[in-house]
């Protein structure tokens, strides 16, 4: 099965919070799209429930979160730990945003992956999703041929 | 992906009701067909349940804001809603951006509710391949209805009708004029036409152009015979015209009544004439496919020699085909 390479990276690109300012979700949503990526785009205002619902039932590999209003510290943590408790602790969780230095640090040790501010190139973004992806696939093909006892896969 | 004995470990869970089983079943099916033939064959005896009703239209008929006013009704009932939304994928880099969600929002968080965005992957009517099986795993999962919404719509996208009991033309004021209505295609494949945004100017003329379409519909069928592989030889009766405004819901309770009428015991032979002809289909289909993938595997590199010849004009096409027909890979 050669399927990690051919199937498409699925990614959710939200909109959490109260903010109205979707035009960089919209441009990474696009770059994504771009890059070759299945992007499912949710809109505007979403909650974190919402997020973590439409991010499971879609079977995304990633999630990345566009928060401009501040509420980065409550939003990215109720999303991590809502796909914890639903069994989708696997999935890459993203984002950007205002977001300082020491709040990324902090959001990093609850199991955020890297954060991006504005201004940051989008091959960037998409270079790391494709990393971050590749290492979850990795993962999850070892972990469930381990809990089958039959060794790595290939 | 997971070796296969795992794939069959997803079918309890799916027969459960435990959506992130059901959504990794859903990716089985739509990346990995040997696993997927595997894990729906595990969920033999639970199929067949559901009312399939395919949405089609042109793009922003309002077919999503149509199918999330459609749950809120259903749920009301208590149903349980698959939706399964096909949006494009791009020809040039295989992506593609999936946004039916934005329109169904305000059901997130219920759990009778299932949506999955599915992209086209370069199928041309107006459906992705796996569609079907992907509907054969909702209806597994006990859902039912489950909604087919398709890409949005030309002029010749047809899958749609066959994947589906039902199939729901959604239009809008401004989408054409009476030429377009006489146009076959679309028009034909529609068991219940819906004119929604129906509060804005100009939906009373859009009506008024398609009943009379219709009108000449009935007294020219029963004509010359149709041909392979299309829906029957004979046009189905005039479909119903109903007029919606999706956004506040009105109208979308009579296209409810419109929708169950077909699935009641009154319609059944109907019903079971049509899901024959798409198992028929389907089976074929897949026969099909898989004497391709074999076929191509052993011929590649004669077509390529082939397609040498014929695109230096020294051989014509159908020369190669037979060619290729007889000689095979040699």
């Amino acid at each position: 099965m050669n399927s990690a390479k051919s199937r498409p990276i699925r990614v959710l690109v939200a909109k959490a919070g109260l903010d109205g300012h979707d035009r960089g979700a919209k441009v990474v949503a696009a770059a994504f799209r771009d890059a070759g990526f299945e992007v499912i785009y949710t809109g505007l205002r979403q909650t974190p429930e919402m997020i973590v619902e439409a991010a499971l039932q879609e079977d995304v590999d990633c999630v990345g979160l566009s928060i401009h209003s501040g509420a980065h510290m409550t939003l990215f943590p109720k999303v991590v730990a809502l796909l914890k408790a639903r069994g989708g602790g696997d999935i890459v969780v993203t984002g950007g945003g205002i977001i300082p230095p020491e709040d990324a640090e902090k959001l990093r040790a609850l199991g955020v992956h890297r954060l991006f501010g504005p201004g940051t190139p989008l091959g960037e973004l998409v270079a790391f999703v494709k990393e971050a992806v590749a290492a979850r696939r990795a993962a999850l093909a070892a972990g469930a041929a381990r809990s089958h006892g039959d060794g790595p896969q290939r | 992906m997971p070796p296969a004995h795992v794939m069959a470990d997803l079918a309890p869970g799916v027969l459960a009701g435990d959506p992130r089983a059901l959504a990794r079943a859903l990716t089985v099916v739509e990346n990995e067909p040997a696993d997927g033939a595997a894990l729906l064959s595990a969920l033999a005896g639970r199929l067949g349940r559901a009312q399939r009703i395919g949405v089609t239209g042109p793009p922003g008929a309002g077919k999503s804001t149509l199918v999330s006013a459609l749950i809120g009704l259903w749920r009301a009932q208590g149903k349980r809603v698959g939706v399964l939304a096909v949006d494009p994928s791009s020809a040039f880099t295989g992506g593609a951006l999936l946004g039916d969600r934005i329109r169904m929002t305000q059901h997130l968080g219920d759990s009778g509710v299932f949506v999955r965005s599915l992209a086209s992957r370069g199928a041309a009517g107006g459906l992705s391949a796996a569609t079907e099986d992907a509907a054969d795993l909702l209806d597994a999962a006990g859902f039912d209805p489950v909604v087919i919404e398709t890409v949005g719509v030309g002029q010749g996208e047809m899958d749609v009708a066959r994947a589906a009991d039902i199939t729901v033309l959604v239009l809008a004021p401004g989408s054409g004029d009476d030429v377009q209505a006489l146009k076959a295609g679309l028009l034909e494949l529609a068991d219940v036409v819906v004119i929604n945004q129906a509060d804005r100017a100009g939906a009373d003329r859009l009506e008024a152009s398609l009943r009379g379409a219709f009108e000449l519909r009935a007294v020219g069928s029963g004509g010359s015979g149709g041909s392979e592989g299309g829906l029957g030889s004979v046009l189905p009766p005039a479909p119903p015209v109903l007029l919606t405004t999706a956004t506040t819901g009105q109208g979308v309770e009579a296209l409810v009544v419109a929708l169950a009428e077909r699935a009641a015991p009154s319609n059944s032979a109907a019903l079971a004439a049509r899901r024959l002809e798409r198992a028929r289909r389907r089976i074929r289909e897949g026969v099909d496919r898989a004497r391709a993938v074999e076929y191509w595997a052993v011929c590649e590199a004669r077509l390529a020699a082939l397609a040498g010849e014929v695109a230096g004009g020294r051989l014509p096409t159908q020369d190669a085909v037979t060619r290729l027909l007889q000689e095979g890979g040699r």
